[in-house]
């Protein structure tokens, strides 16, 4: 198995969109320091859409939260397209676990908070168009001037990645993005989800629980070791073509391997 | 129509009637009966219970007095005496009436009296105003001051200078009180910095504000002629009542959820909209909580703050009027105590409307 350090080596700088070289985190606990995380390696190269899987509790939505900036990396660097990252800004979009939409405000309004701050100069015309269009694509043609308090968890998620994508981030970062939807709606949601991506092919990390979300969504299931002290403990490229459907990912005979090797990491 | 119509009435506060309507509206009898039953026969039920209580409470203190009326007369001045102040009371003889609680039938005539005595004054008013404009614009050409109506305020001008003042007072708290809640909430080093401050004021007795506004504004007005004590009033009333507000839009300010923070980070919004767009309309709940507790609490002091700084009112009604100690003094007393009641009870019930109004969590009921 290859790991991440020597694909590296054989791969120039400038195919790696995100890059996290010796990444270390420690919480201070009444106990002392919690090591989360130490000597974490992992590049993403561009147009890649990778997971992330691992135990509960493992380290991966800190590490999450380093990469969006929102959470104080104790050692080592992240860094996107060769620069170190200083503080969340909208070159990462996020999707939280819940939707995390401003429920006073509609919709249209919540996507528009993100894009009126990215694009200010165009006019508003154009900044509606361009919310309109995601706000279509996630298939919420219909919702536009509703309130987001009033939207289901599904159609509010589906405003979440509307927003996310509106900002046009250069890294996506997903955690655990359809974890509180029934398992239809996050069927839905997963194609909506791909659909957009096919389209824009924003370089994407996601974290998930689902083995079968993670083969069927990414280029690469990365597997991390359980906590204190986690890291990369195993990446496991998923070959099937894109775009994918998930009939022909089912009937793949690699799948039932590539579930195998995935279950088989997660249950030593 | 009916559905609307019941919507008008929840949004009202009346939507005890909901069954009365549905009922009206042919629908499902037995369950609106018993609903009519639960929401309308019941409170009529304990309020007709409320003033039986009422009625023979005072009822046994009016003879428990008038017995001792009677027996004092008697050991001090003989029987025959005593017989006469025995039938001075039965015959219903202002001159003689215990004083007491009084009963709900005379309340109820109180509350008649008082309004017969509006209708009288206003009339008084009208004529002199009536009688006065044409001397008056004389006046006014003279460069003098007009002749201005000096007669004593009716019971419903009290009310009406009374829920002026709650205004006043809340407003000055209102403008006082969120913008401070605002910038403290927004920074943990202000909050830590004023909070002894807030936690030491905050208990501090209307009374105490009283005096204080009152030592403050005597020595700014010193060299002015007008009416103090309305200013003094309402600057207290907003003193005392605007804790509740500063202290819950700190609060709310302050802990916004940490998702839309999030948000507001990863979109990097600048100072301005993160305040406006995320932080306020997030905090807007608990804010209008705090102001609903500051209406409620200034019209709770204003009645002893009028009562104490002698500004017009219905505190200085009940205070004249105990004092008074007139025949028919006890049972104004209890109109004004319904009164203020009731009046704190729809300040509550508009501030509860408006709240809903903007209330984005249009689940909660707080
Ligand atoms: N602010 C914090 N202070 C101290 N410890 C923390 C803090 N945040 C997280 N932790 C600890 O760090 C570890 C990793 O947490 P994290 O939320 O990253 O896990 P996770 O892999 O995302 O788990 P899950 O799959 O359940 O979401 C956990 O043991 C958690 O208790
Ligand atoms: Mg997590």
């Amino acid at each position: 198995m290859e790991t991440s350090q020597n694909i590296q080596e054989t791969l120039s700088s400038n195919e790696i969109m995100l890059n996290l070289t010796d990444l270390k985190k420690v919480y201070p606990t009444p106990n002392g320091d919690y090591v989360v995380l130490e000597d974490l390696n992992l590049y993403v190269k561009k147009e890649e859409f990778i997971t992330i899987i691992g135990h509960s509790g493992c380290g991966k939505t800190t590490m999450l939260s380093m990469i969006a900036g929102l959470n104080e990396i104790t050692d080592g660097k992240i860094s996107i397209l060769g620069s170190s990252i200083k503080g969340p800004g909208p070159d990462r979009g996020v999707i939280f676990q819940s939707p995390s939409l401003m429920p006073w405000m509609t919709a249209m309004e919540n996507v528009m908070l993100g894009v009126n701050k990215v694009f200010p100069h165009g006019n508003k015309k154009e900044r509606e168009d361009i919310c309109k269009y995601y706000l279509n694509k996630v298939g919420l043609s219909g919702a536009f001037h509703k309130k987001a308090s009033e939207l289901s968890q599904g159609m509010q998620q589906r405003v979440g990645i509307a927003r996310a994508f509106a900002i046009k981030p250069k890294v996506l970062l997903l955690d655990e993005p359809f974890g509180m939807l029934d398992s239809l709606t996050r069927g839905e949601l997963q194609d909506v989800l791909i659909e957009i991506w096919n389209k824009e092919k924003i370089t994407a990390v996601m974290i998930t629980h689902d083995v079968d979300e993670a083969i069927f969504m990414s280029d690469r299931v990365v597997m991390m070791t359980s906590g204190p002290s986690a890291k990369i403990g195993d990446i496991l490229p998923i070959e099937f073509e894109r775009p994918r459907s998930r009939k022909k990912v089912l009937a793949h005979n690699d799948y039932y391997e590539y579930r195998k090797h995935l279950i088989n990491f997660l249950e030593h | 129509m009916k559905d609307s119509l019941l919507r008008a009435f929840r949004f009202l506060g009346l939507g005890f009637l909901e069954p009365v309507v549905r009922l009206a509206a042919g629908e499902d009898s037995k369950k609106n009966v018993i609903q009519i039953f639960k929401k309308v026969l019941a409170p009529i039920a304990s309020m007709i219970l409320f003033l039986g209580i009422w009625y023979t409470g005072s009822k046994s203190l009016y003879n428990k007095e008038a017995n001792y009326a009677i027996e004092k007369t008697r050991s001090e001045r003989g029987d025959a005496e005593s017989e006469k102040t025995r039938d001075c009371i039965a015959s219903g003889d202002v001159s003689c009436q215990p004083n007491t609680l009084p009963s709900p039938k005379q309340v109820w005539n109180s509350f008649q009296l008082l309004l017969e005595d509006h209708r009288q004054i206003s009339a008084n008013k009208e004529a002199f105003i009536v009688k006065t404009s044409a001397l008056n614009k004389k006046r006014l050409e003279q460069g003098k001051d007009p002749i201005v109506y000096t007669g004593r305020p009716s019971f419903v001008d009290q009310i009406k200078t009374s829920i002026k003042t709650v205004f006043a007072g809340f407003l000055l708290a209102f403008l006082f009180a969120t913008p401070i809640g605002i910038i403290i909430g927004l920074s943990e080093t202000l909050r830590n910095s004023f909070n002894w401050l807030i936690q030491i004021l905050k208990p501090v007795s209307p009374v105490v504000w009283l005096l204080l506004v009152f030592m403050i504004v005597k020595t700014l007005t010193k060299d002015s002629t007008g009416d103090t004590s309305y200013i003094i009033s309402f600057i207290s009333v907003g003193l005392c009542s605007m804790w509740a507000t500063l202290v819950n839009t700190a609060v709310g300010v302050s802990s916004v959820d940490k998702d839309y923070i999030n948000v507001a980070k990863v979109l990097k919004l600048g100072t301005f909209q993160k305040i406006f767009k995320v932080i306020l309309p997030a905090a807007l709940p608990l804010i209008f909580t705090g102001l609903r507790i500051t209406l409620s609490v200034a019209w709770m002091v204003l009645i002893a703050i009028e009562l104490l700084a002698q500004s017009p009112g219905l505190g200085s009604f009940v205070w004249e009027e105990f004092q008074n100690g007139a025949n028919d003094s006890n049972s104004k007393i209890i109109v004004a105590m319904f009164i203020i009641g009731f009046i704190g009870f729809l300040l509550d019930q508009i501030m509860l409307t408006i709240q809903k109004l903007i209330s984005f969590d249009k689940g909660s009921d707080v």
